[in-house]
């Protein structure tokens, strides 16, 4: 197991954001995290990564407790991230972004190797024509991928991707699922967040659900996508719920 | 290290050794006391810019390392009978520590806090130092002038003291390219940039940012300890003149942030910009107002200093201005 | 006895205080600016009051009205000179900005009125219980202050401008959705900041000489008490002015009054560190 979660909680003064969550994750899957927005998965994203400590439970990162590490510990380790709001570093140039990525995550490499190794991620994610350009110039997909360049230049072994694929068009979507399927065949495991169904059904070796802080439900995406919890869960969006039963690729490509 | 095949620092380096030359030359006690002041303002720049144009933390009260390191080497001097080389090193020791320490806590505050607290540890410095005897209190210490003599008398002590501003200043200015090239400076960069992105991606802020406070203080609590000795005297209203602090900043700004050509200068530009506005009859009583109101137009509209706005401008020169 | 006494003017005057600080966290809890031309302004309210009484032989606590409404335009101006382009900046800029209206006023002020010490020449003599002696001025002082912080919470919280005030310092963004001008607001809010400055001032000159440097230790202690009372809470400025006024009349009772700054400032700092939201309540 890369990763486990157990009984992990998390509350902000009176508000429960999670609830007793538990799954663990063998190496080289991709486990979908999905859910209604305001469910919990970035904050249990921030807590895997160290940005808020659990409240209770624990956390195991290649079978060593994490639990309470700040994020930086937990990226050296070899956990790297992207973030649904993209943070870029405006005034550094592409390269230097990647580079940071590459410099202090996991392989801590220096600046000579952590320079070839950026190039070589950007001409993977197909930014290498944006390399001496400040991130501030790019648009949105392209700091999206920036951002999975940055993640993915540590050399991770386990890669948390926050919607990457929200905002993208159907084409964009494509390459991007491609890329991400790649990502794992180079034997990084991946948790991924996504609105876009067709996309996460499609990718995914299993799926977890969270409602409302709670964990609703664990599976196959065939076997979620046929969960009456879940559709239930889901029906304060109909379209979304919809989408869900259509199942594995159908139906309006779109998140939102 | 290949950073150090780029023309931009060595250019920068000989221009300050030429002008650091020239009362050397010219054998000029005016030209001397002049360029004493440009180098000790470009020294210090270059070294608040660690921690404000690299890592982006405002240290408003940056003139406490300098004022203490100049209290440690004038008692290092006076009381403790240390040669002046010992006294500086102890002046930039002291400064060090104090920036190490400091660092572990107020570096915790983003934005405007962490500058508040700036402005109370000089502040705080200040009234102890008043209250503190070994100090001389409100008095300060006054650098016997036997002292003087170990180095050949009033003349060559002098002398000296400027032959190590000028190779201070070298330093300071290849110990700021040197940080911003390296891949420590990249971190402190990402700090600033976006602090959070940067922890994720295994930065470890809390160190990076104490090293870049403690990098920051050495120098300014060395040249403090020179600038005392010539000038023979410290008092602590002189020593943490919160205004001298802000003028650093100033300088900063006005040559460009986060660049390391532009605290050079700022520095430069700001001391003969005062220079042209003490000598000048009409300006003299309104110097202040003058410089006032450069500095607002300035902030309000080349936000990013004259090497920022070059290098927005003319994007090729990136790779050339440091 | 004499150590009452002492206890009592710091008391009386940390009233003042209050409302200088109250001044610096309104327009932080506002706009999240440090005005660092605060000091000049507290200063140019000493003038105001000064000039009204000495040219014109107005009573001084009538030209503390003008001076307190001249207070109001100046913030306005400087505002729209010097804050409103740099307000959405890093907070450097904005620091700088203050400081460079902090240099023009200090120029200006020396260049006109020099650095010689003023004072106001009105005295209304002083109260006496037992040995207790207390200068009415200060007592006027005290009740002034207390009036004009009850005047600015009946304006923030009784007022639609005083509504609009809040919600602009509460979301920005929000407020502008809801049609407020909020850019108007946060002017008028500087104002107000700078109108308390120069009241503060005001009080101070029918109190201590002064000069037009003098408006930097207000200034300093105006960061003390902000910090102290809660960054953006008024009222809390009011209660830490009051407590750093108490702090001034005990400490000498127990240390040489030198270190009275040390130990502000200490506690500045410390209290940043630890309790950054202020030692009385939160807000914000």
């Amino acid at each position: 197991m890369i990763l486990e979660v157990q009984n992990v909680s998390k509350n902000f003064g009176g508000l429960q954001a999670l609830l007793n969550i538990s799954f663990s994750l063998p190496e080289h899957q991709i486990l979908g995290l999905i859910g209604p927005n305001g469910a919990g998965k970035t904050t249990l994203f921030n807590v895997i990564n160290g940005v808020f400590p659990p409240s209770r439970g624990t956390i195991l990162f290649r079978d060593e407790d994490i639990t309470g590490l700040k994020p930086y510990d937990i990226a050296r380790k070899g956990m790297a991230r992207t973030h649904q709001i993209v943070k870029p570093l405006n005034e550094l140039t592409v390269r230097e972004n990647v580079m940071v990525g590459a410099c202090f995550g996991h392989k801590a490499l220096g600046l000579h190797q952590a320079r070839l190794v950026a190039d070589e991620v950007l001409e993977f994610l197909g930014l290498n024509n944006r390399a001496d350009q400040i991130a501030a110039s790019l648009n949105i997909a392209q700091k999206k991928r920036l951002e999975m360049a940055r993640a993915l230049a540590s050399q991770p072994y386990l890669l948390l991707l926050d919607e990457v694929l929200a905002g993208l068009n159907p084409s964009e979507i494509a390459a991007m699922v491609e890329t991400i399927l790649q990502i794992r065949q180079q034997g990084v495991t991946i948790i991924m967040i996504e609105h876009v169904m067709h996309a996460v059904m499609n990718v995914s070796d299993r799926i977890i659900v969270l409602d409302y802080g709670q964990q609703i439900a664990e599976g196959t995406p065939e076997e979620i996508a046929h969960n009456p919890k879940v559709i239930e869960a889901y029906l304060g969006d109909p379209k979304l719920a919809q989408r869900l039963q259509e199942g594995n690729g159908y139906g309006d490509t779109r998140g939102e | 290290m290949n950073a150090w095949r780029t023309p931009g620092i060595w250019v920068a380096l000989l221009v300050i050794l030429a002008i650091g030359l020239m009362p050397i030359v010219l054998k000029s006690d005016a030209t001397r006391e002049v360029v004493f002041t440009v180098l000790l303002s470009v020294a210090l720049a270059s070294s608040l810019n660690i921690i404000l144009g690299y890592t982006g933390y405002v240290s408003f009260g940056h003139i406490v390392f300098f004022g203490l390191g100049g209290y440690v080497g004038l008692y290092a001097l006076n009381v403790v009978g240390l040669p002046l080389w010992m006294a500086i090193s102890a002046g930039g020791l002291a400064a060090g520590l104090l920036a190490f320490l400091l660092g572990k806590a107020i570096l915790r505050l983003r934005g405007a806090y962490f500058a508040l607290a700036t402005i109370g540890i000089n502040e705080a410095m200040r009234a102890f130092v008043i209250n503190f005897p070994a100090f001389g209190g409100a008095i300060g210490i006054s650098l016997n002038f036997r002292i003087y003599r170990e180095y050949g008398g009033a003349t060559s002590a002098l002398w000296l003291t400027y032959y190590l501003m000028v190779a201070f200043t070298l330093l300071a200015v290849a110990l700021s390219y040197a940080i911003k090239t390296s891949k420590f400076g990249l971190g402190l960069i990402a700090i600033r940039e976006n602090e959070d992105a940067a922890e994720v991606m295994g930065v470890v802020t809390p160190n990076a940012k104490t090293w870049a406070y403690v990098l920051s203080a050495i120098i300014p609590g060395m040249v403090g300890v020179l600038f005392y000795f010539k000038n023979g005297n410290i008092e602590p209203g002189d020593a943490f003149r919160l205004h001298f602090s802000i003028e650093l900043l100033v300088m900063v700004m006005l040559g460009g942030f986060g660049t390391v050509v532009g605290p050079i200068l700022g520095a430069a530009g700001y001391q003969r910009l005062r220079g042209i506005l003490l000598t000048t009859p009409v300006l003299k009583d309104i110097q202040l107002v003058v410089a006032g109101v450069l500095l607002l137009l300035i902030i309000l509209f080349i936000p990013s200093g004259a090497v920022g706005w070059l290098r927005h401008r003319f994007p090729k020169l990136r790779q050339v201005l440091p | 006895m004499e150590n009452l006494s002492f206890l009592i003017d710091g008391l009386l005057l940390g009233f003042v205080y209050g409302v200088a600080a109250m001044g610096l966290t309104l327009i932080w809890g506002v706009m999240n600016v440090i005005n660092l031309a605060h000091g000049p302004i507290i200063a140019l309210g000493s003038f105001g009051v000064y000039l009204l009484f000495s040219r014109l032989g107005m009573n001084p606590y009538l030209a503390l009205i003008f001076t307190g409404a001249a207070g109001l335009l100046l913030g306005i101006v400087i505002y729209w000179i010097a804050i409103n382009r740099v307000i959405e900046a890093p907070h450097l800029s904005s620091l700088l900005a203050t400081f460079s209206v902090n240099m023009v006023i200090i120029g200006l002020g020396t260049a006109a009125f020099s650095t010689t010490p003023r004072n106001i020449d009105y005295s209304l003599g002083s109260l006496t219980f037992n040995t207790i002696t207390i200068p009415i001025s200060r007592i006027i002082a005290a009740v002034a202050s207390i009036i004009f912080t009850a005047v600015l919470y009946l304006f923030l919280y009784r007022t639609t401008l005083g509504k609009y005030v809040r919600a602009v310092a509460n979301n920005r963004a929000a407020a502008e959705l809801m049609g407020i001008p909020s850019r108007r607001i946060l002017a008028l809010s500087f104002g107000l900041g700078s109108t308390l400055a120069a009241l503060a001032g005001g009080l101070i000159a029918t109190i201590f000489p002064f000069t037009i440097l003098s408006g930097g230790v207000y200034e300093l202690k105006s960061f003390v008490i902000g910090v102290l009372g809660g960054l953006g809470n008024p009222l809390g400025a009011l209660i830490g002015g009051l407590a750093l006024g108490l702090l001034e009349g005990i400490i000498p009772a127990f240390l040489p009054v030198t270190w009275v700054p040390v130990l502000e400032f200490a506690l500045f700092v410390l209290i940043l560190l630890f309790r950054p939201t202020g030692l009385f309540g939160v807000k914000k």
